[in-house]
């Protein structure tokens, strides 16, 4: 039982006991966030696909108009830059300008939210007329569900980020961090998406 | 930043129910959600293996006989499906993974605990979920692929149930690769190099960025087919403009690295198991790490090889050829070099050993079908027949599941501190080898005749043939009785195995039987030389 022996040696040479790791929730959030753009890549896939194979059929109606999805890039990339102030505001121990910057934030999502619906009532198209309206409506919903969900967290940091009893402070960075990221995500794949769906 | 552990906080265990209650409960030890993987794997393979051998009774006579034929469409998906992805998928990668890999990086449990138990209790609501369907208007019909649009003009309710279920296990599936690879990267004890890590850790390194970058399309595609199937969208449906091939594609760039998925945790296994029982250091380390990532960047680019008949142009055809072909050349050589590590070692003929080499000798039979079918001519000529049903069964049970055995044979001692029967296990594998082989072995001149798979019925020609499988199918159903009796036997008045009965140099090894909570009595043991038999012998000298 040589092999054992040794080992208990080798035991007792690292007897420094090391119970502190470093923090890899960021690094479990952006391999969850590599997943999460995976569906859309995947999404973004299969529309371009249809687009090359698919023809639109004889009066089949696929009109985009251009404002509103216009409008709601610049609202998602000026959100991203508030979310930015909030983080530096916080970083500096200045909590009720953190929560202001990340209430404006919530705001400017719920009003890209508001924009969304509006230009679904009035597209000239429905979920089931034909494949790329289909398509569209599956790619902007599923984009939408993420800033719903991105929305609710901004506002659930925002409460946290209280001064009197909020868990969010200068030393207790990360849930802002993480929903940063996380926004930063859904902005980007905005940005993909108005390319790919609008523009091309 | 870092998180420090208040030590009053970690020898806090009351928080965690005793005894076998903790294998009910939300536990956060990587050990007991391991244990919960691997028994309700084994409860579905249970299920799946009763379907298998109502497909081969009703096989066993021309007419469908035994069962109506939408049943039998119903209990040949429930039986893929259960397989894939409640039996092997979870058992190979989940509860292995979670029982070794924070040994293995010198951790006390996998980066995420509570994400790892979430990922474990995903798994038997979607399973009985899934088995259930069957009592509500029937299961899904259209295949464990639910290619449209056959998924799309089966009863829905069913299908959309197996939608649900898979989406399910899909996620339970992400957040476990997500938790094995900030483990194996981050959660490394300092001073332990990625180069020194035992081989399982890059096989679940490899399998768990395939599960990272690819489960998430299946995901995405299943949504997309519900929305076919219950908002009568026509994303795949042909009668609505939709193209059934986009689906194909989506579908197998997951569905292909799945197949990895199952056998890349397989090979690691197998790397784990051979050098201890034939006493030699693993052959040629630097390879197989390189070649596990060259199987990964390459099965990620070589899904469309199951759609030569899909109506592919031929740059395509071309394309996954070639790729499919590049795969045997990292497999060829982690097989030659599993060979070379027992080529002059002191091999103990034990139930692990054979099982390892029952994989060895099956997986080459499925690894040479697999090239075969890689050739555009071939395929197209055994495309859809028991061709493909034999080679896919020669890699994931030849395969894998001869190593989930062999795996449990290794770690029985060390889970329970008790020794497994030797004689019920070498039965065991001769049963589970002749059958296995007498079951596929002749599938494979079945399908080169021409017999269609997924079909209740067939020419009568083929009855002989088909009966000889069914009869091999029969000798596997008998093979798990002796393991059973082993294992309830063995967990009674089994020997005592004390901490490390094969003399293992693998850390997990280094730690009493069963293994405390939190792994390690102090500091975790820096394994250098995982594999370093040969210097063992040297020394006693």
């Amino acid at each position: 039982m040589t092999t054992l022996d040794s080992s208990k040696e080798i035991q007792k040479n690292n007897s420094e006991v090391n119970e502190k790791h470093e923090d890899f929730r960021m690094f479990g959030l952006i391999t969850f966030l590599i997943a999460d753009g995976m569906t859309f890549a995947g999404f973004f896939a299969a529309y371009l696909t249809y687009k090359a194979v698919n023809p639109l059929p004889d009066g089949a109606i696929y009109e985009l108009e251009l404002p509103i999805p216009t409008l709601n890039t610049i609202l998602l990339l000026v959100s991203s830059a508030t979310f930015h102030k909030a983080g530096k505001a916080l970083l500096t121990d200045k909590n009720s300008d953190s929560q202001k910057w990340l209430f404006f934030t919530a705001f400017l999502g719920i009003i890209f939210l508001i924009c969304q619906l509006f230009e679904y009532f009035h597209l000239p198209f429905g979920l089931t007329d034909n494949l790329f309206a289909s398509t569209f409506y599956a790619l902007t919903g599923f984009h939408g569900l993420h800033v719903t969900l991105g929305t609710l967290m901004i506002l659930i940091i925002a409460w946290q980020s209280r001064i009197n009893g909020g868990r969010l402070t200068s030393k207790n960075m990360f849930p802002l961090e993480a929903v940063e990221l996380y926004w930063h995500f859904v902005d980007g794949i905005w940005v993909i998406l108005f390319i790919i769906l609008y523009l091309l | 930043m870092t998180i420090s552990i208040d030590p009053q906080k970690t020898n806090n265990e009351s928080l965690q129910p005793k005894g076998w209650l903790r294998y009910f409960s939300f536990s956060l030890d990587h050990k007991v959600i391991g244990i919960q993987y691997l028994v309700c794997g084994f409860l579905f393979y249970l299920i799946g293996g009763t379907l298998a051998s109502a497909i081969r009774i009703e096989l066993a006579s021309p007419m469908s006989d035994f069962m109506p034929r939408d049943v039998y469409n119903q209990v040949l998906t429930l039986h893929g499906t259960i397989m894939i992805f409640l039996w092997i998928v979870p058992v190979v990668n989940g509860a292995f993974g979670n029982y070794l890999i924070p040994f293995y990086v010198g951790a006390r449990d996998m980066a995420f605990p509570r994400l790892n138990a979430v990922a474990f209790w995903l798994i038997p609501p979607s399973g009985l979920m899934l088995v259930a369907s069957y009592f509500v208007e029937g299961a899904a019909q259209a295949g464990w692929t639910a290619y449209p649009p056959l998924s799309i003009t089966t009863p829905q309710s069913g299908q959309i149930i197996w939608i649900l279920s898979v989406l399910l296990l899909g996620g339970s599936s992400i957040f476990g690769g997500i938790n094995f690879i900030a483990t194996i990267i981050k959660l490394r004890r300092p001073g332990l190099k990625l180069m020194q890590l035992p081989m399982y850790c890059w096989a679940m390194l490899g399998t768990s960025l395939l599960v990272v970058l690819s489960t998430p399309v299946l995901a995405g595609t299943l949504i997309l087919l519900s929305f076919d199937i219950i908002a009568n969208t026509g994303f795949f449906n042909p009668v609505l403009g939709g193209n059934v091939v986009v689906y194909q594609h989506l579908f197998w760039f997951y569905s292909h690295p799945a197949v990895y998925i199952m056998v890349l945790p397989a090979f690691g296994l197998v790397s784990e198991i051979l050098p201890v029982h034939a006493r030699k250091p693993l052959f040629g380390y630097t390879t197989m790490v390189f070649s596990i990532m060259g199987i990964v960047v390459l099965g990620l680019v070589v899904w469309a090889h199951h759609m030569f008949t899909s109506g592919t142009p031929p740059w395509m055809r071309l394309f996954f050829t070639i790729a499919t072909a590049f795969i045997a050349v990292p497999t060829g050589i982690k097989f030659f070099n599993w060979v070379a590590t027992l080529w002059g070692g002191k091999i103990s003929i034990n139930s692990a050993m054979l099982f390892s080499c029952g994989f060895i000798i099956n997986f080459v039979f499925g690894g040479i079908t697999g090239v075969a079918l890689a050739q555009v001519p071939f395929d197209i000529h055994v495309h859809d027949t028991y061709f493909v049903v034999a080679h896919f069964h020669y890699i994931v049970y030849g395969g894998t599941v001869f190593i989930i055995f062999s795996s449990i044979y290794h770690w029985f001692p060390k889970v329970t501190g008790k020794m497994l029967n030797e004689k019920l296990g070498i039965l065991h594998f001769i049963i589970t080898f002749i059958g296995f082989n007498l079951c596929f072995a002749p599938q494979h001149w079945l399908g080169l005749n021409g017999m269609p798979r997924r079909v209740a019925e067939y020419d009568p020609q083929f009855q002989f043939v088909n009966q000889i499988s069914s009869l091999g199918a029969l000798l596997m159903a008998i093979s798990t009785i002796p393991f059973l009796i082993n294992v309830f036997l063995s967990l009674r008045n089994g020997k005592n195995a004390g901490d490390n009965p094969w003399n293992a140099l693998t850390p997990e090894w280094l730690t009493s039987s069963p293994p405390p909570v939190e792994n390690w009595e102090g500091e975790a043991p820096l394994v250098e030389e995982p594999y370093g038999y040969g210097k063992e012998i040297s020394e006693q000298k």
